[in-house]
């Protein structure tokens, strides 16, 4: 069955992003929002320039760079945070290695994904944030489609998924106890293809890795894997060339592309609906077992 | 494009898990890597058929038990309409679950076992979704695949169920009764021909059609400040707005309005929506307005029109539904959050607490425990902007707050 696109993106879900922004700057002392260089943290951004215009955004961007980005995306990073004057505050999983906080994980599957939920809350601990703002969905996985807007964490980081608090109406209860923060997911009501949409509609630039492009990639479990220098792999895993692109931005050790001659945003969209594959199916780090995310969020991951 | 918030109640095992399961998989919404993951899933537990409940029983102790424990979002979109569903448990321990599901839906589906028909939970789904005054209740007799398709059993539950709504106290509610078979996708997305007695639309024709709630807009204007936006940089030196979003009804630039609770009257200069003016605001806009006059307006404040400004109200009455472990005690102190407005509030009197099963009120209660639902008068620190719930919904409710460890333990709204 082929869908019918729809273009037009649902202004509502706009409307309740801003409100959840200005909620966030107004219930909380130091707010700060967690950008991943991916589609996601880029409509954040939008949202808050919006939501506090022509206002400053009031709150820094922190990136918890696993030193496994693509340098795409850091290179993006770097060009919005000074196109829109905004603050970055950047921590780096190495430095949790150097401390001897995490150990490197071994073998082929290595990804520095798991470590840098301790430098996350080092950085939150650290910068004394009581709220961070991220951009995760509730479409992309079934915890997640569980998780509030305003979703408390106890001093661990901790999601506790049967003591969360009951969100009602537009109502939004950031009241916390000292050494609680609270993690708010703006776009928690948009899918993936609300996001292209929005991308689309106000014409925001997004990393080059988005689009079809070649590059080297090997070839494991049925996944493109983009070769790197960071990807551990076995004798017969001999890198080849692919036009491939990427439908999430993560480490290059945990992101697999997808073959792809989409080049412009709306032949991105088309394959997204065409897609026979979910956006996190390409996800390496939630295939470790059926309820990989809910034990990652229990552990303060995003 | 339109959203349309649904919220779903049932019981343990009425079928919903399967029909919301239904509704994706029929509008192509699940991808094929989760399809593959339902199949094994399926198999695991030694099925013979895609158990399409799993879908949306997200967490291990869902899985473990079979049941569903929390409100859980589930996304799907036809060319037409985006839909969102709060699904929620439908055991008498998770009403407050049910309550905050169902505190933001426009369509109300409640789903009746057929051979079972009415039971102790569908009064109480009937009765929040009544409370709440969802606009739409969309009534799915399921499993008519055990009942022989039997358009007989079927017209009695639609029978039985008149007797609930004759009880009701708000009558505008648009209700529709459909047959359906979950499990085989019957009368769900799609006409299989087998219920050849019933001529009405499918479940999502009926949701396709449903008319877009613009009540909101037609209610008094309402206009809570979240912050005031003062740029003090050059190219803004004087700009002063106030941001937040229209709770009901509309403001247009050159509208008089007041500000509350100081009063003080101003002229809408502008409507601002980032880089664009609007001439209007609307029901649910997220704007920035600015004034002709400097006014001291703050967070809290509300904008309002001349033409229809609430009663600053001190003490109120309200339908509450206690949401903590915690029972409420008359007498004691909460924070009281109307909107983004948070005052304090001290609970005056236990007016009654309501029977959901039979609709009686049970007067002389000194406490309220988790679950309940009835009638409390409250009295606040400062004067709150709120209209009567059936009045002007978008302004009528509201949340208490436990002082102590800060968790939301009730919901309210004002009678």
């Amino acid at each position: 069955m082929t869908h019918q696109i729809n273009w037009e993106f649902p202004q509502a879900l706009e409307d309740e992003a801003i409100y959840i922004l200005r909620e966030t700057a107004a219930q909380f002392e130091k707010p700060v929002l967690l950008f991943s260089g991916g589609k996601d943290s880029i409509t954040l951004v939008r949202l808050a320039q919006k939501a506090f215009y022509p206002g400053k955004v009031p709150f820094p961007l922190l990136h918890v760079d696993t030193g496994h980005n693509f340098p795409e995306t850091i290179e993006f990073r770097d060009w919005l945070v000074n196109t829109l004057g905004l603050d970055l505050i950047v921590r780096n999983v190495q430095d949790s290695i150097d401390q001897g906080k995490v150990q490197e994980e071994t073998g082929k599957y290595a990804s520095r994904n798991a470590l840098q939920t301790v430098t996350l809350l080092d950085a939150i601990e650290e910068g004394k944030f009581d709220a961070c703002i991220g951009g995760a969905r509730r479409d992309e996985e079934k915890a997640r489609a569980k998780e509030r807007i305003f979703s408390v964490r106890d001093e661990f980081g901790q999601w506790n998924a049967k003591m969360q608090r009951p969100e009602l109406f537009d109502i939004l209860n950031g009241k916390i106890n000292i050494g609680e923060n609270v993690r708010v997911f703006p776009i928690s009501n948009w899918t993936e293809l609300d996001v292209w949409n929005y991308i689309r509609r106000e014409k925001l630039e997004i990393p080059s890795i988005y689009f079809a492009h070649e590059r080297e990639i090997i070839e494991r479990d049925g996944l493109y894997w983009p070769y790197s220098a960071y990807l551990n792999t076995t004798a017969d895993e001999v890198p080849f060339r692919q036009k491939v692109r990427f439908r999430t931005v993560g480490d290059m050790t945990c992101t697999a592309a997808v073959l792809s001659e989409a080049d412009k945003l709306e032949d991105i969209i088309a394959e997204i609906m065409e897609a026979k594959i979910s956006e996190r199916g390409a996800r390496i780090d939630d295939k470790r077992s059926e309820a990989a995310m809910e034990k990652r969020k229990q552990a303060g991951y995003f | 494009m339109e959203v349309l918030r649904i919220a779903t109640s049932g019981s343990v095992d009425d079928g919903k898990s399967t029909l919301i399961g239904r509704l994706l998989y029929d509008t192509n919404s699940i991808p094929q890597d989760k399809m593959e993951a339902l199949h094994a899933a399926s198999k695991r537990k030694g099925l013979d058929f895609t158990d399409l409940s799993l879908l949306t029983d997200g967490l291990v102790a869902e899985r473990e038990q079979g049941i569903t424990i929390d409100v859980a979002h589930i996304y799907f979109s036809t060319p037409n309409r985006k839909y969102i569903i709060a699904d929620t448990p439908g055991h008498i321990e998770y009403t407050r679950n049910m309550v905050t599901g169902a505190s933001n839906a426009q369509v109300s589906l409640i789903l009746i076992d057929a051979r079972k028909g009415i039971v102790e939970q569908t009064h109480r789904h009937f009765f929040i979704a009544n409370l709440l005054r969802i606009p739409y209740l969309a009534v799915c007799v399921n499993k008519m695949d055990l009942v022989e398709y039997s358009e007989a059993r079927f017209n009695q539950i639609v029978e039985d169920f008149q007797q609930l709504l004759a009880g009701a106290s708000y009558k505008a509610q648009e209700v529709k009764f459909i047959p359906i078979s979950s499990l085989y996708g019957e009368n769900v997305a799609t006409r299989t021909g087998i219920i050849n007695w019933y001529q009405g639309p499918t479940l999502l024709d009926y949701l396709e059609k449903i008319a877009f709630d613009q009540e909101d807009n037609r209610h008094p204007a309402r206009f809570p400040i979240q912050s005031v936006i003062r740029p003090r940089t050059t190219e803004y030196h004087d700009f002063r707005g106030f941001a937040g979003k229209v709770t009901s009804g509309h403001f247009n630039v050159g509208d008089e309005i007041i500000s509350l609770p100081s009063g003080q009257k101003s002229r809408i200069k502008t409507i601002e929506q980032f880089e664009k003016q609007l001439p209007a605001a609307h029901a649910r806009e997220s704007v920035v307005i600015t004034l002709e006059d400097e006014i001291d307006s703050s967070r809290g404040n509300m904008l309002v029109k001349t033409d229809n400004v609430p009663e600053q109200r001190k003490e109120i009455t309200a339908n509450i539904c206690w949401m903590d472990q915690q029972k409420l005690v008359a007498g004691k102190t909460y924070l009281l959050q109307h909107g983004i407005n948070r005052v304090k509030a001290k609970v005056q009197q236990i007016n009654f607490v309501i029977d959901v099963t039979s609709y009686q009120h049970i007067e002389g209660k000194n406490d309220m425990g988790l679950n309940d639902i009835g009638s409390i008068t409250l009295k606040t620190a400062q004067p709150i902007f709120a209209d009567i719930y059936a009045k002007n919904p978008a302004n009528g409710a509201f949340i208490l707050i436990d002082e102590f460890n800060n968790t939301t333990v009730a919901v309210g709204t004002l009678i």
